[in-house]
């Protein structure tokens, strides 16, 4: 005998993603889910606009990485609270994992949280987390052809950073064909150019942030 | 490199579905998968025997449907698949595009006994 079942193989995920949405939303925090490839510059672009707009935002990270707390101690010498999640070998973060970590943090007191995924194109894209944004970090030595080889990130995000851009003149990478290619897989995306490394338009990016998390503080005082 | 949770969930909704029903046995399930999904069948499989073992799936078989990935070109409003490995439109030349399938991943049916 055959049963139609027709259920999401991660919908037990997505259930619990809903409520660290719902969590989040409650206490007026937008959830920032930051991807990349390992080294494109997750945790500097973090660190960076912590930086930039820390005086006017009140800001928590969640790191999530296979194994060490190299990150969280990079984010916590600021002075930003904090949380590892290691996930023990597994290739991204789950909505559960960061569950856990929402209760570690103190959420009354942020605005602005960024949860820095594991390193990887493929697998974060399929869990969600409960975050408001996705935002993904591509850096220039990666090369220019990933939309083609991973354009289930880049149709997902609402934001793409190109990073590293100090490094143009030294590597091969078509800047305006990579931007052709993401804009026709995602009309709505907002592309930034930055150089984590010499500041050189990180703050075109953190005012988008800033801005987007003022709009969802001010959405959440007005529904409630 | 997630195969092992997707195992997992795949096998807790066929059994949960398979007791609903009132079966005790699981001879098959049919899932279905977007090539864009990233999940490898094989290894599917071999998490599937281990993690199944003594529940009413043990032995059960695994069907894979395959969706590749589709276009829907916003330009001139065709659907295209990218056979030909070139990023256009091949009606009108142009990248602007919908992902229209691709990206399924679900347990479509369950055979039981």
């Amino acid at each position: 005998m055959k049963i139609r079942v027709v259920e999401d193989i991660l919908s037990a995920n997505d259930l619990l993603a809903e409520e660290n949405a719902a969590v989040l939303a409650d206490r007026s925090v937008l959830a920032v889910n930051v991807m990349a490839s390992p080294g494109a510059g997750k945790t500097s672009l973090i660190v960076q606009t912590i930086d930039t707009i820390r005086d006017q935002i009140r800001i928590g990270v969640i790191e999530g990485d296979i194994a060490s707390r190299v990150d969280a101690d990079t984010i916590e010498a600021l002075g930003i609270p904090v949380v590892q999640i290691n996930t023990g070998g597994t290739c991204h973060l789950d909505a559960n994992m960061v569950q856990g970590a929402l209760n570690q943090l103190p959420l009354g007191d942020l605005d602005l949280l960024f949860i820095e995924n594991v390193g990887n194109l493929i697998c974060p894209t399929d869990f969600a987390l409960g975050e408001a944004l996705k935002v993904m970090v591509a850096s220039v030595p990666e090369g220019d052809d990933k939309p083609y080889k991973y354009p289930g990130m880049f149709a997902a995000v609402d934001a793409i950073v190109i990073n590293k851009i100090d490094l143009l003149p030294y590597v091969q990478f078509d800047l305006e064909g990579f931007r052709r290619l993401v804009v026709g897989l995602n009309t709505d995306v907002q592309v930034f150019e930055v150089s984590c490394k010499t500041g050189e338009g990180v703050e075109a990016w953190a005012d988008w942030v800033a801005q987007k998390t003022e709009r969802f503080t001010v959405s959440r005082e007005q529904s409630s | 490199m997630h195969e092992l949770p997707v195992t997992q969930g795949m096998l807790s909704i066929a059994l949960e579905h398979a007791e609903r029903a009132g079966s005790s046995r699981i001879t098959a399930i049919n899932l279905t998968i977007g090539e864009m999904s990233g999940i490898v069948d094989d290894s599917i499989q071999f998490y599937f025997d281990f993690v199944s073992k003594d529940t009413p799936a043990q032995g059960a078989l695994l069907n894979f449907e395959r969706v590749p990935a589709r276009f829907h070109c916003k330009a001139c409003d065709e659907d295209f698949s990218l056979d030909n490995g070139q990023w256009a439109c091949p009606h009108c030349g142009e990248w602007s595009v919908e992902i229209i399938a691709g990206r399924e991943f679900y347990v479509d049916s369950i055979e039981v006994e």
